[in-house]
């Protein structure tokens, strides 16, 4: 088997999936407010494309300030649990409960609380993104071989030095695939949150463009909104990828896969 | 240079790895520690060079001073290389610890790789490097600070013999030409015999220095196919052979 012939069949099966979808909803007379075709989506979408786009760009914005958040303060708190034991036992019980509490259910109070609908978005979608990028980090904080640390002792450098030029670069690797985890649930996190301010009244990102598609029967256009959503998602983890491949490419790391 | 008395350590799972050594390196001597795994070895090149304290005992070293960071270069079994660093930013390491800056130290980095034969690999990562050449590098990193004392923990256990034997010979030539004192901890006699001015033979359960033996082996290119070298391989495994027997 080829390389072209691998990377094309994902393309060509998804195509032939999309062929069928049309032939099955037009060959049955499947009406389109229960189940549009794929053409009747790309309509939907070119009937009102600035609009969809202005919703995506509005979830993007919350996405990524999430991310950017998620990511400072998973690195701030994985070195301060990395420096200290005591900050370790303050902070790990708090982080799996940060983990394990399902988004849909403190969203609601949390956009009561978080008085700026912006700034609720982006809270709910940090709780969501923070995890992954947090616990990846402080793995790799600990991940140099017990014979470097050794080393530095010996050459008597201080826990700063031992931080700089031995703990933070041995975790960028794990660093790098915690960000590229958390970069989709930072999406999720956005989505559902919109969702759930979508019904209070305020924001326009993707996920109320789906709520208010629903509400007047524009399947269609739903499912537009839907695709847009599944794309960014699919651009957001690719492009995280391949940021790190070529992070650790260029530091002459054997890249992570 | 070096006195080390009636040492005793016991890890806290209980396990004694060493009892009553006692041990004087001499100022530019090269020691090997012989010993199967688990005589304490290792354990007592970690106490030497302060990474571990004894539990009784003491090291004395002979101006009374303690050792300063660089005093004591140590290479492990694997090379222990920063991945994301070039031979020449791994050599530099040491000297970046005690706070110095690149253009004072670029100069003494450069000749330590030249002294270790790794001239023109400067830029290479590890990952590009084979196993003799990064432990090449690891060597020139213990190297670079002009260490009083190199100890050296199986540092050629993981590469074969070729590359081994020919470590080995340039180990004995930096060794001439630097003059520092080397303690080497290896589980093979050929390795032992070849390398070392004084084999110091240890036991396991619980570690223990058994004996000593003197070399008087004259170092040059032909020393493997010198017949003094096979008696002397043939006396430490006799000795090494009674001591384990009667342990």
């Amino acid at each position: 088997m080829n390389e072209r012939a691998l990377r094309a069949a994902p393309l060509l099966f998804g195509l032939l999936a999309l062929i069928l979808w049309e032939a099955a909803v037009r060959l049955a007379g499947v009406p389109v407010y229960i189940v549009p075709g794929p053409i009747a989506i790309v309509q939907a979408f070119l009937a009102d494309p600035s609009g969809l786009l202005m919703s995506l760009a509005s979830t993007l914005i919350v996405t990524f300030a999430a991310l950017i958040v998620a990511a400072t303060l998973g690195v701030v708190l994985a070195v301060a649990m990395a420096a200290s034991r005591l900050a370790r036992a303050a902070i790990v019980p708090w982080a799996v409960v940060l983990q394990v509490t399902p988004i849909v259910a403190i969203a609601p109070l949390i956009i009561i609380w978080v008085g700026n609908p912006f700034a609720a978005l982006v809270t709910c979608a940090v709780i969501v993104a923070f995890f992954p990028v947090f616990a990846n980090t402080a793995t790799g904080l600990a991940s140099a071989a017990p014979e470097l640390s050794d080393l530095f002792v010996l050459y008597g450098a201080g826990r700063w030095r031992t931080l700089r030029l031995l703990r933070l670069p041995s975790a960028l690797p794990y660093f790098l695939s915690g960000l590229r985890i958390s970069g989709g649930l930072a999406l999720v996190g956005a989505v559902v949150a919109e969702f759930v301010a979508g019904s209070g009244g305020f924001a326009s990102g993707l996920a109320y463009r789906i709520l208010e598609a629903g509400y007047r029967l524009q399947i269609p256009r739903m499912f537009a909104a839907l695709v847009l959503l599944s794309i960014a998602g699919i651009v957001i983890n690719f492009g995280l990828g391949a940021l790190g491949d070529f992070i650790l490419r260029r530091r002459g790391d054997a890249p992570i896969g | 240079m070096l006195r080390i008395r009636a040492v005793g350590r016991r890890f806290d799972n209980g396990v004694e790895a060493l009892r009553d050594v006692s041990l004087d390196v001499a100022q530019g001597d090269f020691v090997a520690l012989l010993g199967p795994s688990g005589c304490g070895k290792s354990t007592l090149l970690r106490l030497i060079a302060g990474l571990d304290r004894p539990d009784t005992g003491g090291l004395e070293w002979d101006d009374g001073r303690r050792t300063a960071p660089g005093d004591i270069g140590f290479v492990f079994q694997d090379a222990t290389l920063l991945p994301w660093a070039s031979a020449e930013q791994n050599v530099f390491l040491p000297l970046r610890l005690r706070g110095m800056a690149w253009t004072e130290a670029a100069g003494a980095v450069r000749a330590t790789l030249a002294r270790v034969g790794l001239e023109g690999f400067e830029q290479q990562r590890p990952r590009q490097l084979s196993g003799g050449m990064r432990m090449r590098v690891s060597i020139a990193r213990a190297l670079v600070t002009r260490p009083r004392v190199l100890l050296m923990d199986e540092p050629f256990a993981a590469l074969d013999e070729f590359t081994r034997h020919r470590l080995q010979a340039d180990l004995l030539r930096v060794w001439q030409d630097v003059g520092c004192t080397v303690v080497f901890v290896t589980h093979s006699i050929y390795e032992a015999a070849f390398l070392a001015r004084r084999v110091v033979l240890m036991t396991p359960r619980p570690g223990r220095i058994e004996r000593e033996m003197d070399s008087t082996l004259v170092i040059g290119p032909q020393t493997r196919l010198d017949p003094a070298y096979t008696t002397l391989v043939a006396s430490i495994s006799r000795a090494m052979e009674q001591a384990l027997t009667a342990a």
